[in-house]
């Protein structure tokens, strides 16, 4: 075990805070400690820090230091979008309408939303993992007053339409937000570009701090006060203003963006061969998602007849991190809602890994995985009842009722 | 998440594979809630399973319970096989997460599974 390789293909799921951005932060731990409301010199010090975040990552974002929320991260910013839309404007109707593959901090808050009487739709995607447009428009009545389809998806890395869809929301006088987590540092995001209303973002996707995240609010559009307290945040989420985050996600986005064009370009080929190698070489194994409009840290695969959780253990056990999407590890029973909702049988969704890659992985990061995965698939392709049958289907299966 | 033990039999399960001249073979579990158990045994003339195998697609812990389920029937009487319950089976394993219970319920109804079509297709009356 000792001096065993280690290969972090998560990035998706976190990233490493950048050493910078960690600089840029510690005087905000113990130094410059003054409660950034307080009028006296510790808390204006504190509070200037804050202001010159807010204004560098609105500038960076094109959008005015008035529109940005400091919260908690993307989950928090995703609720409070949906919620205080929804409880501010209840007035004006009671139809929401999200995609089927967005993050449970969307889909759990729009269940949550039912439950107090609103409608939701949920908008169904193509084998890509694409929302229509057309199906959007339709799915729009005089009753709706919030739309919310995020810019690029976790699990598949697929690219929404996110100009189209927030133009036909704006025709229709129906407010739209994006859930731009996986997209910030990855790909080129402006709200303003995007003709988006509200936008989500989370700092430890590009190498910023756990903990903070943005929620932009365009002028004009007025959610209900998320956290009831104090004048933070003109008064809309109370609570002391965390200032070694705010400027650890300053320093990050700003870090992230400069090297944008760079590092996706590097991690694209990285992933690339990565994707030609799995494919060429692992038999039955079909790559989920779409082929070219994706974020290039993403691959997304399902490797037929086994099961995810056992590849994604496997490769732990050498050193190797990735996700699944898999029943077995998320605790319940139903494997990827996102693999679903694109057609993907479900046997096949049972057996889905998603590897995204970051800024410091290299090419031999990629060949030590490839290299053990195609160890680890034929391993636990030789327990397979299925892969001994090449099918989902078996001959003499008892159905099994699953006793939860 | 899970134990040592149940990373152990997992990464390095036993009775792996298809057992020639089977004559009692049982398979539950259902592909789209991701975990499927087929259990292979050979059964003597004094009911003695002399020899077992299995063949899962499913979690770490499906191929652990497997691996432990059948290491506990080899050489048992299939009287003996058919007292196995799945909390032998999780207590052999030293514990499983709340949510992964029910592979150990898959393995005792395998194995019964096994002994009910041995006993209806291969017992010599």
């Amino acid at each position: 075990m000792e001096n065993k390789r280690r290969v972090y293909l998560d990035h998706s799921a976190t990233t490493p805070l950048s050493v910078n951005a960690l600089s840029k932060m510690m005087p905000y731990f113990s130094n410059v400690y003054g409660n950034a409301n307080s009028q006296h010199s510790f808390g204006q010090e504190a509070a200037v820090a804050v202001d010159e975040s807010r204004r560098e990552i609105a500038e960076i974002l094109g959008v005015s230091p008035a529109e940005i929320y400091f919260t908690s991260g993307g989950t928090e910013a995703d609720n409070w979008a949906v919620k205080g839309i929804a409880h501010a404007y209840k007035n004006k109707g009671n139809h929401i309408i999200i995609s089927a593959i967005e993050h449970a901090a969307m889909l759990s808050s729009a269940k949550q939303l039912e439950s107090e009487g609103f409608k939701v739709t949920y908008l169904g995607v193509d084998k890509f993992g694409r929302v229509s447009a057309d199906e959007f428009e339709k799915a729009i009545t005089d009753s709706t007053i919030f739309a919310s389809v995020m810019l690029a998806n976790n699990e598949v890395g697929t690219i929404e339409p996110i100009k189209e869809l927030s133009a036909i929301a704006k025709k229709h006088g129906v407010i739209f937000h994006t859930d731009a987590v996986q997209a910030v540092g990855s790909i080129p995001v402006k709200p303003k570009e995007l003709g988006v209303d509200m936008l989500s973002l989370s700092g430890h996707k590009f190498y910023a701090p756990k903990g903070i995240g943005v929620l932009y609010v365009r002028t004009g559009i007025k959610p209900e006060r998320f956290v009831a307290g104090g004048h933070q945040e003109r008064s809309m989420r109370g609570g002391t203003t965390n200032v070694p985050l705010i400027v650890g996600l300053s320093a990050a986005l700003k870090e992230a963006v400069s090297e944008l064009e760079e590092n996706s370009k590097k991690i694209k080929d990285i992933r690339d061969h990565f994707k030609e190698r799995v494919l060429n070489e692992i038999p039955f194994v079909n790559y989920n998602g779409d082929p070219n409009n994706r974020l290039p840290q993403n691959a997304n695969f399902s490797f037929k007849f086994i099961e995810g959780e056992g590849i994604l253990l496997n490769l732990d056990l050498m050193g190797i991190a990735c996700s699944s999407g898999s029943a077995c590890s998320s605790g319940s029973l139903e494997p990827s809602h996102v693999l679903l909702s694109m057609g993907v049988d479900a046997g096949e969704a049972h057996g889905s890994i998603r590897f995204s890659f970051g800024k410091h992985n290299t090419i031999e990061d990629a060949d030590y995985v490839v290299d053990a995965l195609k160890q680890i698939v034929e391993k636990l392709r030789k327990m397979s009842p299925l892969y001994a049958s090449k099918s989902y289907e078996l001959k003499g299966l008892k159905n099994h009722e699953e006793k939860h | 998440m899970y134990n040592e033990k149940v990373i152990k039999e997992f990464s390095n399960p036993h009775n792996v594979g298809e057992l020639e001249n089977a004559n009692g073979v049982g398979t539950v579990g259902n592909a789209s809630c991701g975990d499927i158990m087929k259990i292979f045994m050979r059964i003597n003339e004094n009911e003695v399973i002399e020899d077992v195998s299995f063949q899962t697609f499913g979690c770490a812990a499906a191929i652990a319970t497997s691996s432990v389920a059948t290491t506990m029937i080899k050489g048992k009487t299939v009287e003996e096989a058919l007292k196995i319950t799945n909390k032998q089976v999780v207590e052999e394993l030293g514990g499983l997460p709340a949510q992964k219970i029910h592979c150990s319920v898959l393995a005792e109804e395998a194995i019964k599974e096994a002994i009910n079509d041995y006993l209806k297709n291969y017992k010599k009356v």
